[in-house]
């Protein structure tokens, strides 16, 4: 844990660049030792309150998991039975099991979940480099107003474009591919990402290029070999956010784009779980654990990262 | 380096993939939104331009004024509620107590989860008969009855903005610790030496301070907020009686459920419309504070 932590410290002070030092370990002291900074010693009364508060602030954030979770545990007779128990009475990991059989594709709706993010991020990856460069290093006539209109495609959503994306899509004769998805899935992730390398990028001494220019090395190879791994930092949280916004917002173009279950990501999949009668609810919680598991796992090693991506994007700058 | 043309080629030749790429996707769309609105494209192949009659249509019905108000109010409730519980949260995790990194990566999960799944969670609490919220009210006594919360137009716009808030408030709460976090300590100290108390120096140091991280995130999630579609679409529909009906959802429910291109490219242009203003509002104000940074 300490290793998470003090990343974390490293990431946000990076991310930063401020020449303030954070005080370092100020959490791994106790509470009441005597090496603690007289400003951050409480009362026993406000340790109690701060305590509740982030009980009930986490309650909030917490409560939809802790309840997915108790139904998946409950067989579907007790789901829908009256009066409410909080605690599943002889809950099992029955619906872990039996899910697999309702839904058979589900493996293949996780895959693909994790398949069309993996693509966008590669896509977005590959086009935002050498985009990110040209803002950071090159002040040609026009750059601003550029950089301008890119930050103005972040605001309109792929829902209000729907109508002519759709039939773009036809047009391409992509619908009902993993491309109706990933393609307009990426286009909407480029701008913040060219954004958040930029901003990475210029914080890379300019003297480094001209040096190498200097050197008799070309544009590109300035690029490739000085530049790109000096912003590799950069690149890992901008693929990382990439990936997190491919993951977690992809619905609508799957909703609207692809009819085919062999290509539904999980979200979409899982409707699969809404029968003509009824809702199995408990294996649809269950799915929905199992799915979202290796990317939880995935994230929680990395969440400096994306603290580092939140905050480099727009406290500076 | 030398000579500034070919310094401007390569920079266009660096950001060609990406221009043509948004070009294509999103610029393109965009200007066949406006063209469609102005047509009676539908299902058939084919259609005719018929001037303004789309917008004519869709503000002479009256109810897409009623559309427009309820998004703002909607907008408004959602993203006051995030400023305020992301403050909390992050005044919160800022408190150098034990536990802190824990709890800051358990504020997570509503952000990186796909956002469909955590909806259906809450889509199971609100249930009336079985679900947690009308469960535990009823355990505790607080009510008589089960209340389905999604079957009565007033809670399903307030259940609606609360599911809303929930997805949006771990990206706030992280985004104002880390403005929190670079507000230099000595500034805290030297007020703490003259004793000034916590709350005193929340409202005269931290808060002046994070003036311009509030507004730049205020205004970013205003706009998130604005096009949120998934909450509503998998929670209510719209519905019941379109009592959460907003201006997305109205958008796509005229082009996607009945097919009337013409008519919802039209919404479609009245949204983009209120979100432009949003960004210049948004831009005069980055470059304000970027100015005021300067001084």
């Amino acid at each position: 844990m300490s290793d998470v932590a003090r990343s974390t410290e490293v990431a946000a002070a990076d991310s930063k660049a401020s020449v303030q030092t954070q005080p370092k370990a100020k959490a791994r002291r106790g509470l009441w030792s005597a090496s603690r900074p007289m400003i951050d010693r409480y009362s026993l009364l406000e340790v109690i309150g701060l305590y509740a508060g982030i009980a009930l602030f986490l309650f909030f954030v917490l409560a939809p998991f802790i309840e997915g979770f108790l139904v998946s545990l409950k067989p579907l007779a007790q789901l829908f039975s009256t009066p409410y128990s909080f605690i599943p009475k002889n809950g099992s990991f029955a619906a872990y099991f039996s899910m697999w059989e309702s839904v058979p594709a589900l493996g293949m709706h996780i895959f693909n979940s994790f398949f069309i993010s993996t693509v966008v991020t590669a896509i977005v990856v590959a086009i935002v480099v050498p985009a990110a460069y040209a803002f950071a290093r090159f002040n040609f006539t026009g750059a601003g107003l550029l950089l301008a209109g890119f930050l103005a495609v972040n605001m309109f959503s792929g829902a209000v474009l729907l109508i002519p994306l759709f039939r773009l899509m036809r047009t391409l004769g992509l619908l009902n591919t993993y491309w109706a998805m990933i393609v307009p899935g990426a286009a909407f992730l480029i701008p913040s990402s060219v954004w958040l390398l930029r901003t990475y990028m210029m914080r890379i001494p300019r003297e480094l290029d001209e040096a190498a220019w200097v050197d008799g090395a070309s544009r590109l190879y300035t690029l490739r070999r000085v530049i790109l791994p000096l912003a590799m930092p950069g690149v890992v949280v901008v693929a990382i956010m990439t990936f997190i916004g491919a993951y977690a917002q992809q619905f609508i173009f799957a909703l609207t784009f692809n009819s085919k279950t062999e290509f539904m990501p999980l979200p979409v999949g899982l409707f699969a779980f809404f029968g003509k009668q009824e809702v199995i609810w408990n294996e649809l919680m269950a799915a929905s654990f199992v799915g979202i598991l290796p990317v939880m796992i995935v994230i929680v090693f990395l969440q400096s990262y994306l603290v580092a991506g939140l905050t480099a994007g727009a406290v500076k700058q | 380096m030398t000579s500034t043309r070919s310094a401007t080629l390569f920079a266009l030749a660096l950001l060609a993939p990406a221009l043509i790429y948004i070009l294509t996707i999103v610029a393109y769309p965009l200007v066949d939104t406006i063209i469609l609105s102005f047509t009676n494209a539908s299902l058939r192949p084919g259609y005719d331009f018929i001037g303004w009659a789309n917008y004519e249509r869709i503000f002479g019905a009256g109810n897409f004024t009623e559309v427009i108000v309820r998004t703002f109010i909607w907008t408004f409730f959602s993203v006051s509620l995030k400023m305020i519980i992301g403050m909390a949260g992050a005044v919160l995790l800022n408190a150098a107590i034990p536990g802190q990194i824990v709890f800051r990566i358990l504020t997570m999960p509503p952000w990186i989860v796909p956002m469909a799944i955590g909806i259906f969670m809450w889509g199971w609490m609100y249930n009336g008969q079985f679900g947690m919220i009308s469960g535990l009210l009823q355990n505790f006594g607080i009510t008589n009855g089960p209340i389905a919360w999604l079957a009565y137009g007033e809670t399903a716009f307030w259940a609606t903005i609360i599911t809303d808030v929930w997805i949006g408030v771990p990206m706030v709460t992280i985004y104002f610790l880390a403005a929190m976090q670079s507000i230099p300590r000595d500034l805290h100290e030297a007020a703490w030496t003259d004793g000034a108390g916590r709350f005193y120096r929340f409202r005269r140091i931290t808060v002046p301070l994070m003036v311009p991280a509030i507004i730049t995130m205020s205004l970013l999630s205003l706009i998130a907020t604005f096009n949120s579609f998934d909450i509503i679409w998998i929670l209510t529909q719209g519905g019941p009686s379109g009592s959460t009906t907003t201006m997305i959802i109205d958008t796509y429910k005229t082009a996607m459920g009945s097919r009337r291109y013409g008519e919802g490219a039209a919404r479609a242009v009245v949204i983009s419309l209120f979100v432009t203003a949003f960004c210049i509002v948004y831009f005069r104000a980055v470059r304000k504070l970027q100015q005021g940074e300067a001084k």
